[in-house]
């Protein structure tokens, strides 16, 4: 009864606002900005058709090209980073807070993904305290097991910097992974694990060769959500590093490039059509990842399932 | 104390028993252990706030007691910042948001899950193209649109873009629960001549729950948000809590109470709030990946 040929009205007044909403304010401007890393402006303000000349910029321009490599590799090692460290861990919390036998599960679920939830500004100076040599509270902590010639300051050395900086982001975020792992783990039917057991199979095992296939798929979703959130990722190293992400942009990354690009910095001004640039060449990475994720890894998945 | 039944059988020897202890104790263990990482920074920085700023330094590990508890850091943070302002911005921009994002997010939803008509698929696939693609790419295309709508350094400019950001998500999950909900229902009311709009009215208490999930989700990003505040609004008058927190930090940087207290009192509200709600949260997540 609900299939009419004329488009009823309120099928339309349900539609619209969200249809305008997120047309005006997220795929116009997207498309905009798309539009104008092919454009460069006049002093006079006026956009002027460079067809590939901006990427050709970015690609060898002394000014542009070390630093967008730069920070193209910086982005990856700090994308590395999460997937081995932060997915690995929450695995394994997941995997150890899903055992139904498990006691005071509620309460480590709930404690894990606390820091997830506060500002990404908060987090960083929160950080930049714990580890401020001034306050000295982590070489404190690693004096108690005897290991305080490790300190250094880490956030200011150029060799440490990223990594202290993405192993905190993982800090943060750990709750994201874990709380979707362990959603797939406790969805896997019990009857499964109990024939495995009674034929013998050690926690280990039944673990390795019977859980870790079935959330494969969440594995999938895990890794890409991680993909485009470090590529995107741009508070935290803005609050703890600056717009320069310091040391001598050791911590540079896509995010803080764009910014630095797109509004300027110290004694370089903003540029518009740099900035959309840069912007589009994430887009492209970001668009890669998904397809990658939608089109070769979901395909695979799926046929191993049948 | 609990007795053990004396048990004659092989499998209950000391070995065996050793193992099972073990088994539950180490993985009790390794939780705990990143208990304390995932708490302790949170920790140090709440119950120094609360301390003079000669103990922070030289007892930085001590609980306040009543010779160290001094709260000169929230009276730094209060007399010197407009935390009032920055708070009172960041519940308007957060739940105007919230609020029309669930309404628009579940009148497309709704339309989406209930009507056959040409564009459906069409419509489904475009408004979920935000769902991956991040909107902070479209950064300078925004600005660019703040301004010629005049929008910029307005909280309302920032309500729009964290709506056009929060849609795709919310009109995703909540379509696959209208889905659910059974045909016969809607169908009695349709035979009692109720209107379209009315048979959302009754659609909508139906998904209360995904509706507080999503509410949370959106939430979170909105009020943590730094992008958008730094770039669209950054004037003293509409600077939200997290903007306002991160600029008064880098004025106060070496007030180490200052800091502390307003690290706090930026902490409190979202992590009260995350308390409320975790359970809630959890189990959509949870119910989310069984269905």
């Amino acid at each position: 009864m609900y299939e009419r040929k004329s488009f009823p009205h309120y099928i339309f007044v349900f539609l619209a606002p969200a249809v305008i909403i997120y047309t005006i304010f997220m795929v116009y401007p997207l498309l905009n900005s798309l539009r104008m890393s092919f454009y460069t402006v006049t002093a006079t303000n006026q956009e002027v058709f460079a067809g590939l000349d901006n990427y050709v910029k970015l690609f060898t321009n002394s000014n542009f090209a070390p630093r967008f490599f730069g920070a193209l590799k910086n982005n990856f090692i700090f994308f590395a980073i999460h997937m081995v460290v932060q997915n690995s861990i929450a695995l394994m919390l997941a995997a150890l807070i899903s055992n139904e036998k498990r006691r005071g599960a509620n309460f480590y679920r709930t404690v894990y993904f606390m820091p997830t939830v506060l500002s990404v500004v908060i987090i960083g100076f929160i950080w930049n305290l714990i580890l401020n040599p001034l306050w000295g509270v982590s070489k404190s902590i690693l004096e108690v097991a005897n290991l305080g010639f490790l300190f250094k300051p880490w956030l200011g050395l150029p060799t440490t910097a990223l990594p202290t900086v993405a192993l905190i982001s993982v800090w943060q975020f750990i709750g994201i992974p874990m709380i979707l792992f362990y959603a797939a783990l406790i969805a896997i039917p019990e009857e499964l694990m109990e024939a495995a057991t009674v034929d013998g199979a050690t926690a280990w095992g039944v673990f390795w060769q019977i859980k870790f296939p079935l959330i494969m798929p969440t594995v999938g979703i895990v890794s890409i959500l991680t993909f485009v959130g470090n590529f995107n990722a741009f508070d935290l190293i803005y609050t703890m590093k600056g717009a320069n992400a310091g040391p001598d942009f050791a911590t540079d990354i896509m995010g803080t490039f764009f910014y630095r690009t797109f509004f300027g910095q110290q004694l370089q001004l903003g540029d518009v059509s740099m900035g959309s640039t840069v912007a589009a060449m994430m887009f492209l990475i970001i668009l890669t990842g998904v397809l990658l994720y939608t089109f070769v890894w979901q395909r695979n998945v799926q046929n191993i399932e049948m | 104390m609990m007795k053990t039944t004396p048990n004659p059988s092989h499998t209950e020897s000391i070995g065996y028993r050793i193992r099972r202890f073990l088994e539950a104790a180490i993985p009790q263990l390794i939780l705990m252990v990143y208990t304390v990482i995932a708490l302790f920074p949170i920790f140090m920085i709440v119950m120094n706030s609360f301390k003079a700023k000669k103990y922070i330094f030289g007892s930085p590990f001590s609980l306040p007691t009543p010779t160290t508890f001094d709260l000169i850091g929230y009276k730094t943070v209060i007399e010197r910042s407009n935390f009032g302002t920055y708070f009172t911005n960041s519940l308007i921009v957060t739940l105007t948001s919230l609020v029309l994002t669930l309404l628009i997010g579940a009148m497309a939803a709704f339309a989406l899950s209930e009507y056959k008509f040409k564009t459906n698929t069409f419509l489904a696939l475009y408004l979920s193209i935000g769902i991956m693609i991040p909107i902070r790419l479209g950064t300078v295309g925004i600005l660019k649109l703040m301004v010629g709508f005049n929008l910029v350094n307005t909280l309302l400019g920032l309500i729009l873009v964290y709506i056009a950001q929060s849609l795709p998500m919310t009109i995703f999950i909540l379509s696959s629960f209208m889905r659910q909900v059974p045909k016969e229902l809607k169908d009695a009311a349709r035979i009692d001549g109720a209107s379209e709009y009315r048979i959302f009215g009754l659609v909508i208490p139906l998904v209360r729950p995904a509706i507080g999930a999503i509410g949370i989700f959106t939430m979170i990003p909105i009020w943590n948000d730094l992008w958008f505040p730094l770039i669209l609004a950054p004037s003293q008058k509409t600077a939200t809590v997290t903007l306002g927190v991160q600029q008064f930090l880098g004025q106060f940087v070496s007030d180490w109470n200052a800091v502390l207290a307003s690290l706090t009192l930026a902490m409190i509200p979202i992590l009260i709030i995350y308390l409320i709600f975790s359970k809630q949260m959890i189990r959509s997540i949870t119910a989310g990946a069984l269905k």
